[in-house]
């Protein structure tokens, strides 16, 4: 299946819990990874994002069946797939939390624009990635 | 046929253009992130203790225009960083005792870059203000022959006294050669750009006051502005309240004539990691040595060719442009933008514009909108002349900077 028929599936997951009014609040809106193994929830700590100041992202990650996923092997990359380039800075996680949370350090925009951040995550054998848009 | 169409060419030429329309909601947004009013506040650098000290930044305006400080007595920061052309020379490339090897960029506003230097080499301003003192082209000079030099001044001893201890007993060579560029970086973080008329223009547009906005700006000049953050794309790199990103990209400037092309960023990269007074560094006063921009950042072959963007506030008087003075006129430099040729080295980012002749002149209609004066107070724009032996040097020196003696007190 292709990255972006399943992002589509991610949201539309998300589209559904507020369409049928299930949503709780932040714990039910969640990006869900490509062969949905994961589930992600990210923070950062610039909200309303913003360009030309770094910062950090806090992520918590849960298995599908809403498992916390313990020091996992998570990356952090992303770009402007309209210019065709990454991201200036090259954030990384800098530390493991407890409880399914991951430190990353490091983010960082410098263009207005369409953006995605690409997270993977490996916990065992078991990888799989999350395309997260953000508009900035 | 040919007469007709050059006929109406001439004709739609002398038509007016139709009013620029108003402003869209996204496209307001995009002007208030560019307006001199959300400037944030200048960021902390932890990595100096005396960076917002204000003895600390007399201390470095001493020290900006003391040609002293040069082997042969005759350079100061001053002599290519002239307060009179916002802080640069008029040159293609700095002039010393010999040739720098780059074009002299402004430093006004400067402090908010996380870097320093067309290519980054350098991540903070008191780091960044040792180098020129050492490099043979410009000051000439070493650490121990300027150290030895604030021992020797009683007031400038005193003054470094105060806000680092005792010389030379107190210090190695090293650290007081940091504390030196500290305080020069003190003085530095107070040049600071004011408000433009395009600052104006957005406070009428941010007021909604349709009359005012025409009255502000020409109709070439909101066209401009139209196509800056339209169009042409400018605002990818010149974005935020400073139009730069402080990031560096590869816009296919061609190299100094007879030079092979500036590899840029690939190099200063490499350089300021392995820097000794960088964040990461013994003389960084940062405790918990924080360090995200050393830390996080981006190596690798995309950067090859790439400057700093330059913050657009600092245009007026300060050609000619680009990281070599390769291109003299802003009018040269749209057209640089407008053909976009394929970079000599590595990969040019921006892509042709394909503007005609007018949209050009009305896009730097709207650059010379940008043009303001410093929003700091005059006392700091010229040498801080009280000290005998310095105005002995200077008049030695055959200049006439003594007619503008200001004595401390009026600072
Ligand atoms: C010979 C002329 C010359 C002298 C003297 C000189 N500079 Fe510069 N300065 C330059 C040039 C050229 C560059 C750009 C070099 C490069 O990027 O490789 C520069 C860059 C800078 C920058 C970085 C600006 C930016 O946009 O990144 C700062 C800040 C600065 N100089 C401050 C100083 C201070 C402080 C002194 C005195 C201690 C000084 N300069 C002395 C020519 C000079
Ligand atoms: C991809 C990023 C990018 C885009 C898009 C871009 N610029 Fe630049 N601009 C830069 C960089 C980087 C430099 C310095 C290049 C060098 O010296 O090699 C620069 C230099 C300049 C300078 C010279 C400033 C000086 O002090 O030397 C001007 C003027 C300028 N740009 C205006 C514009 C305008 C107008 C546009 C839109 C047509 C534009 N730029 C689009 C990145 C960009």
């Amino acid at each position: 299946m292709s990255t972006r028929r399943c992002k589509v599936f991610g949201t539309l997951v998300l589209l559904g819990f507020v369409l049928s009014g299930t949503a709780h609040g932040a714990e039910d809106s969640y990006w869900l990874s490509d062969r949905q193994i994961y589930k992600l929830v990210y923070t950062s700590a610039l909200e309303p994002p913003e360009i030309n100041r770094i910062h950090e992202w806090l992520l918590h990650i849960e298995t599908i069946t809403g498992d916390v996923v313990e020091n996992a092997e998570v990356t952090v990359d992303g770009g402007m797939p309209l210019h065709n380039h990454g991201l200036p800075t090259r954030p990384r996680v800098t530390e493991y939390l407890g409880n399914g949370n991951y430190r990353v350090e490091g983010v960082r925009f410098h263009m207005h624009g369409q953006w995605e951040i690409l997270i993977t995550i490996k916990a065992g054998d078991i990888a799989d990635s999350v395309t997260i848009p953000l508009q900035l | 046929m040919t007469l007709a169409a050059i006929a109406a060419g001439i004709i739609w030429w002398l038509l007016p253009q139709a009013p620029p329309a108003s402003w869209t909601e996204p496209e307001v947004e995009m002007l208030e992130s560019l307006w001199i009013a959300n400037l944030k506040p200048l960021p902390s650098d932890p990595t100096n203790a005396v960076a917002d000290n204000l003895a600390a930044a007399r201390f470095g305006q001493r020290l900006f225009f003391d040609r002293r400080l040069s082997a042969n007595g005759a350079i100061s920061c001053a002599t290519c960083h002239q307060p009179e052309r916002r802080f640069t020379d008029g040159l293609p490339k700095g002039q010393a005792i010999g040739a720098s090897k780059r074009n002299t960029p402004s430093i006004v506003g400067v402090a908010y870059s996380p870097w320093l230097y067309w290519d980054g080499r350098r991540d903070s301003l008191w780091s960044q203000a040792l180098s020129p003192l050492e490099d043979s082209n410009e000051h000439g000079s070493n650490r121990s022959h300027i150290v030895r030099l604030i021992a020797a001044d009683p007031s400038y001893s005193e003054m470094y006294a105060l806000l680092f201890g005792d010389l030379p007993e107190s210090d190695s060579v090293d650290r007081a050669f940091a504390n030196i560029g500290k305080s020069i970086a003190a003085y530095e973080r107070l040049l600071m750009p004011g408000p433009a008329k395009f600052d104006r223009y957005v406070a009428t547009v941010v007021a909604g006051d349709e009359t005012s906005q025409q009255e502000v700006f020409s109709e070439d000049e909101i066209r401009g502005l139209r196509l800056f953050i339209g169009e042409a794309n400018c605002t990818q790199c010149h974005n935020g309240p400073l139009l730069s990103n402080h990031e560096f990209h590869n816009t296919g400037v061609i190299a100094f004539p007879g030079e092979v092309p500036d590899k840029g960023r690939v190099a200063g990269i490499r350089e300021v990691l392995a820097h000794p007074f960088s964040c990461t560094g013994t003389y960084s006063d940062d405790p918990g040595r924080d360090c995200a921009e050393l830390k996080f950042a981006r190596t690798g072959p995309e950067l090859i060719g790439a400057m700093r963007t330059p913050s657009l506030r600092n245009l007026e008087n300060t050609g000619p442009f680009m990281h070599k003075g390769q291109i003299e006129t802003l009018a040269q430099v749209l057209q640089h933008y407008n053909k976009a040729l394929p970079a000599m080295i590595g990969h040019n980012e921006v892509k042709p514009l394909g503007l005609s002749g007018r949209e050009l002149r009305q896009l730097e209609a709207f650059l010379l909108t940008l043009a303001a004066p410093l929003a700091t107070a005059d006392q700091w724009l010229r040498p801080p002349l009280h000290d005998p032996a310095e105005i002995a040097v200077d008049q030695a020196g055959g200049n006439a900077l003594a007619e503008s003696i200001v004595t401390t007190e009026s600072l």
